[in-house]
């Protein structure tokens, strides 16, 4: 029996299995210090829709063995290069959600080219020299939002000032373009984003899919053994940085995404730290450093984003105070921690 | 293949391109941007030496665990953790002056001491990903730190000065105010050259510091973690204990930082109990870069140049910024970037060069065994 447990323990991670009972615990609590279940089930729709994408775009990175993406900030940099221009282009509605995809991408592939190559320079150390691209590239383009020629009068200071806003409104553009297609209202609060979930699950299909083509199948076997893949006559750097590309990219769509679904566009230091929690989400869904799937994307968001809406809004009730800051830090970084240490264990 | 070439070349000059590209960087910036604030030089010497004698103890502690191989402690900022926390215990207290300041080190010794063993035991479950593992620890740590003292201090550690409490009646105000202990060190003995106060106290503390690592290097410990930095299986085969020496390496780069966060605080007079921590790690680890040190490398003389130029680069790049763009924001902005870019780009081209290295290394005794195929 005790046996049975540590293997039951081994085989899910300690902290899952932690982050697991204190969600139950909290679903349990929610009625009793007198929360609806409801709005809380359609947060957690919500945020599922929103996050789902930015954390599929880790998937391909993972694959190909580069490691976790934190530098997925470059993906979402694209991402808001592509809302913004959109925007100053005064595109409204789908036109304008698909533009701003286009413009990302197009973004997307010019950084994700840079930064594989980059990338491929420094193997084995991809994690701890990303995370500080991602910074510089995120302070870097704070200078940038300040001086670029931007003119919509939406976006830039009022009073003359210059450069952009720190959150642009994409209300009157594209908002809820995605969420408000083909929507379903279950009961009095829970309206079902449809079309977002739609999308996500498209992409998700496009990306499995991808890795079912020869490329993608070359990509897999570079991810899990680099001197069998050169042996067959693989490219390996080339499958690195076409990974690292295809993660951008997906990143920068799935931050239009969620720009469309949140409601606005944060410039400045705000995707400074964005790429932790997307991590966290990946690795509570059960992947590791170098293995991850579809299912830990789902599982994970799901896990994820419910602990964020659900712990806050019980422990508010409980201690009226707003631990939810406090308890985000602590969940998504303990368990990027736990994923780094395990690493080694696994190898050997 | 003409890359690889240049991380091989013997040509001395290149080399030294190489070698010393960020210092390099950093001097010519730095340059361009003293004429373009126009500041005066007089507060410019001062500025530098207050700075001085802030930074200095902070950089120096990142020098231990770089010398047993682990890379840039970015846990430093544990350290910087461990001394607020008993900051806020003498000010909760009110022990004001010398005293004040000699107790919060010994309050905060013990903490310090705890977090470096869990930093040292993470980390070394993360053999190769130190820096990584260091950098989410810390952010880690800074949610358990939000815990203890947000939560938990008047909650369930007594906190009787209400003054510091916020006024739901727990948890730490967001400032802190350390005027009873404000620059006693910096002030203990007054030496004023012109205009300008000299820290003589402090200066010589950092003074004292830098003899204790030149000793500690030539002690039994310190050569044993040289061993392990150069090589853990060479170290453990000659009957090193691997585990330990890193982690007590972590312990004392941990303590060191912890003083370090006290002197820093106590020359500023004021703690940001949520924020005063958290850039610690970044830019401590940008200064020792910036002056010429590598992952692998680092000395007391990297520490002084680097801190000299990184805030320069500091004090220079609002002012020139706003002379430039007319906006200081931008100089902001600007500073920001060159702290992550210069540990960016360090970073990467060590990683680069150890690649290259390992494979020429390869390569070597591939032809090394062919040759002795051949005969």
């Amino acid at each position: 029996m005790k046996k049975k447990i540590q293997n039951i323990i081994e085989y899910f991670g300690l902290p899952r299995i932690i982050i697991f009972f204190f969600l139950v615990s909290l679903f349990v609590l929610a009625p009793i210090v007198g929360l609806s279940l409801e709005t809380s089930i359609q947060d957690v729709i919500v945020r599922f829709s929103m996050n789902g994408i930015l954390v599929l775009s880790l998937i391909p990175m993972v694959k190909t063995g580069c490691g976790l993406n934190f530098g997925l900030q470059l993906g979402i940099i694209a991402g808001i290069l592509g809302a913004i221009i959109s925007i100053e282009m005064e595109m409204i509605g789908f036109t304008g959600f698909f533009t701003a995809i286009g413009i990302a991408i197009f973004f997307a592939v010019i950084f994700g080219f840079l930064y594989g190559l980059l990338l491929n320079k420094v193997k084995g150390d991809e994690m701890v020299v990303a995370t500080y691209v991602g910074f510089s590239s995120v302070s870097f383009m704070s200078i940038m939002w300040l001086v670029l020629p931007f003119k919509s009068p939406n976006m830039i200071w009022a009073y003359g000032g210059s450069g952009l806003r720190t959150t642009i409104n994409t209300k009157g553009y594209w908002f809820h373009v995605l969420a408000d297609f083909l929507k379903i209202k279950i009961g009095n609060y829970i309206i079902f984003p449809t079309g977002t979930i739609l999308f996500f699950a498209l992409l998700t299909f496009l990306v499995w899919a991808f890795f079912r083509t020869k490329i993608g199948t070359a990509m897999i076997v570079v991810g899990s053994n680099t001197d069998y893949a050169n042996s067959c006559g693989i490219n390996v750097d080339k499958m690195r940085s076409i990974s690292v590309i295809l993660s951008t990219v997906i990143a920068a769509i799935g931050m239009i995404v969620y720009q469309e679904s949140f409601g606005f566009i944060q410039l400045y230091m705000a995707p400074l730290y964005m790429a932790f929690p997307a991590i966290a989400a990946l690795l509570l869904g059960g992947a590791s450093v170098g293995k991850a799937s579809f299912k830990n994307v789902i599982i994970g968001v799901f896990l994820f984003q419910s602990i964020l809406t659900m712990a806050p809004s019980v422990i508010n009730n409980i201690m009226r105070s707003d631990m939810s800051e406090t308890i985000r830090i602590i969940v998504s970084n303990g368990m990027i921690v736990y994923a780094l240490t395990r690493i080694t264990r696994v190898r050997t | 293949m003409r890359k690889k070439s240049l991380t091989t070349t013997m040509n001395p000059g290149v080399r030294f391109l190489i070698n010393y590209a960020v210092p390099i960087i950093f001097i010519i910036l730095v340059a361009f941007a003293i004429p373009l604030s126009g500041l005066s030089g007089i507060y410019f010497i001062s500025e530098l030496i207050t700075r001085l004698s802030r930074n200095s103890f902070l950089i120096l502690a990142l020098l231990i665990p770089v010398m047993a191989g682990m890379g840039m402690n970015f846990g430093i900022v544990l350290g910087a953790m461990a001394g607020e926390i008993g900051l806020v215990f003498i000010t909760d207290w009110r022990i004001i002056g010398m005293p004040g300041l000699l107790l919060a080190l010994l309050v905060a010794t013990p903490i310090a001491v705890l977090f470096g063993c869990i930093a040292g035991i993470i980390l070394n479950r993360a053999k190769g990903r130190e820096m990584v593992t260091g950098f989410m620890l810390a952010f880690f740590m800074n949610g358990i730190y939000q815990l203890f003292v947000l939560y938990g201090m008047g909650n369930i550690i007594p906190i009787s000065n209400s003054s510091i409490l916020l006024s739901r009646g727990y948890g730490i105000r967001n400032s802190i105010s350390l005027l009873g202990i404000r620059q006693v060190l910096d002030k203990l003995i007054p030496l004023k050259i012109g205009n300008i106060l000299i820290p003589v106290a402090t200066l010589l503390v950092i003074a004292a510091l830098c003899v204790f690592i030149i000793w500690f290097r030539k002690t039994k410990l310190g050569q044993d973690m040289r061993t392990v930095g150069q090589d853990n299986e060479v170290a453990r085969v000659s009957g090193i204990n691997v585990e330990k020496t890193r982690i007590l390496s972590i312990v004392i780069s941990t303590v060191l930082a912890c003083y370090g966060q006290i002197l820093f605080l106590q020359n500023i007079g004021t703690m940001n109990t949520y924020q005063s921590h958290e850039k610690v790690g970044v830019f401590a680890i940008a200064a020792l870069l910036v002056g010429g040190a590598s992952v692998a490398k680092a000395n007391i003389p990297n520490v002084f140049i680097g801190l000299i130029l990184f805030h320069t680069m500091f004090v220079v790049s609002p002012r020139a910024g706003r002379a430039l763009m007319g906006q200081a924001q931008l100089g902001e902005y600007f500073r920001v970037f060159v702290s992550y870019g210069v540990i960016a780009f360090s970073l990467a081209l060590y990683a680069w060069r150890k690649r290259v290295e390992k494979e020429n290394e390869r390569k070597k005794i591939m032809n090394y065994r062919k040759s002795i195929l051949v005969k």
